[in-house]
């Protein structure tokens, strides 16, 4: 049996694959900043709750919601209210 | 093929079929999927495999990719390593069902932070530090170390349950040509390890001291495995003076029942 635990998440390396559909750049080559906690950081760290039926993405420092994506049968649905920015070094 | 190709791809999912596989452990097999038409990748990327059932249903699962970025004469030929999760849902599916001539749906390459290549880094060391799967991509990148004739120091620290749960045993224990420079040290969890005198028991601050680099180096260093593992090797790596600027993580999911 499996519980929702501290450690039943994974990381933003995983988001590359999901977020190819949306971004043209890698998603976990980004730094993000959240906006609850100010929390400046690499993508690639961010917590990752997949096996829902949508992808949520949580703050490291505060466990805040960063990111939501859902696909639903009428398409995909972001919401990335969490973050305050988002930058690639290109 | 440039980093910036592979991170600018737009990925979408492509056939592969299942070239041969053969088990590496009791409980893991490697799988060599033929991709034709793959763009090639970084050491440390993975790919996501999709299965699709007779009802529609899909679902899908992320993968390291083992090999290094190197394509063979017969096309694109991508190793993985899939440990078989006892009650999980793919892997024991992709470890015991899937068969050479089996298709499945591949994207990829995916991820552009938890990835090496020869020349970033000024020559810096490396540590790499493995739990259980977690071996995966940090192979790769060993192994495009030794395609590129590279040179970069590189320290593996492997843990595992026992001896017999050890994946590329081979490979690490023999190393072959291009591999010197390269060395390994093993943690075993749940037996000792006569050869070098530790007795069993998880990875310690002492481990790291030991067998990685010190702090002073500046070493990059890339933690994968289960996600309870990653965050315990990142804590005892900033305990030791590591700049967390330096320390690259991948968390496999669940550290397990
Ligand atoms: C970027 C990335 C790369 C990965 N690379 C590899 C790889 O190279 N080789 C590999 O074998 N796996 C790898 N994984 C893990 C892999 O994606 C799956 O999570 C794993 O195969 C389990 O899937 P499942 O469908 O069999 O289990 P699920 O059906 O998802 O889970 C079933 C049960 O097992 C537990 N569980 C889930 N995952 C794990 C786990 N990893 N360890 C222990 N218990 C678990 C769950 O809590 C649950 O109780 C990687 C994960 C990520 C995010
Ligand atoms: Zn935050």
């Amino acid at each position: 049996m499996s519980t929702l635990q501290g450690n039943d998440f994974e990381d933003g390396n995983v988001l590359g694959g999901p977020f190819a559909e949306i971004f043209v750049h890698d998603l976990t080559a980004a730094t993000g900043r959240c906006r609850f906690c100010g929390l400046d950081g690499p993508m690639a760290a961010v917590h990752v709750y997949a096996r829902a039926p949508g992808v949520v993405v949580r703050c490291p420092g505060c466990q805040e919601v960063l990111m939501r994506l859902v696909s639903t049968p009428r398409g995909l649905e972001l919401d990335a209210s969490g973050l305050a920015h988002l930058s690639w070094r290109l | 093929m440039t980093s910036e190709l592979v991170g600018r791809a737009v990925l979408g999912w492509r056939v592969a079929e299942l070239v041969e596989s053969w088990p590496e452990t009791a409980s893991a097999r490697a799988l060599v999927l033929g991709v034709p038409d793959w763009p090639g990748h970084r050491a440390g990327q993975h790919v996501d495999l999709r299965l699709t059932g007779p009802d529609g249903y899909t679902t899908e699962r992320s993968y390291s990719l083992a090999s290094p970025a190197a394509r063979s004469p017969g096309g694109w030929r991508l190793q993985l390593v899939v440990q078989r999760v006892q009650d999980g849902e793919v892997s024991p599916y992709l470890t015991d069902v899937f068969a050479a001539g089996n298709l499945i749906e591949v994207r990829g390459p995916i991820g552009g932070w938890f990835v090496w290549s020869p020349r970033e880094g000024g020559g810096a060391p490396v540590l790499l530090v493995a739990g259980g799967s977690g071996i995966v991509p940090l192979m790769s990148m060993i192994r495009e170390r030794r395609f590129r004739r590279d040179r970069t120091p590189f320290r593996l620290v492997y843990s595992l349950r026992t001896q017999a749960d050890e994946l590329f045993a081979d490979e690490l224990n023999r190393p072959g040509i291009g591999d010197g420079g390269v060395e390994t040290f093993v943690v075993r969890t749940r037996e000792d390890s006569p050869r070098s005198g530790r007795p069993a028991g998880r990875i310690s601050a002492a481990d790291l001291a030991a067998w990685g680099w010190p702090a002073d180096f500046a070493p990059r260093c890339f933690v994968c495995g289960p996600t309870g593992f990653v965050e315990e090797v990142a804590r005892l790596l900033l305990s030791l003076g590591h700049s967390p600027d330096d320390i690259k993580t991948e968390r496999f999911g669940p550290s397990g029942p």
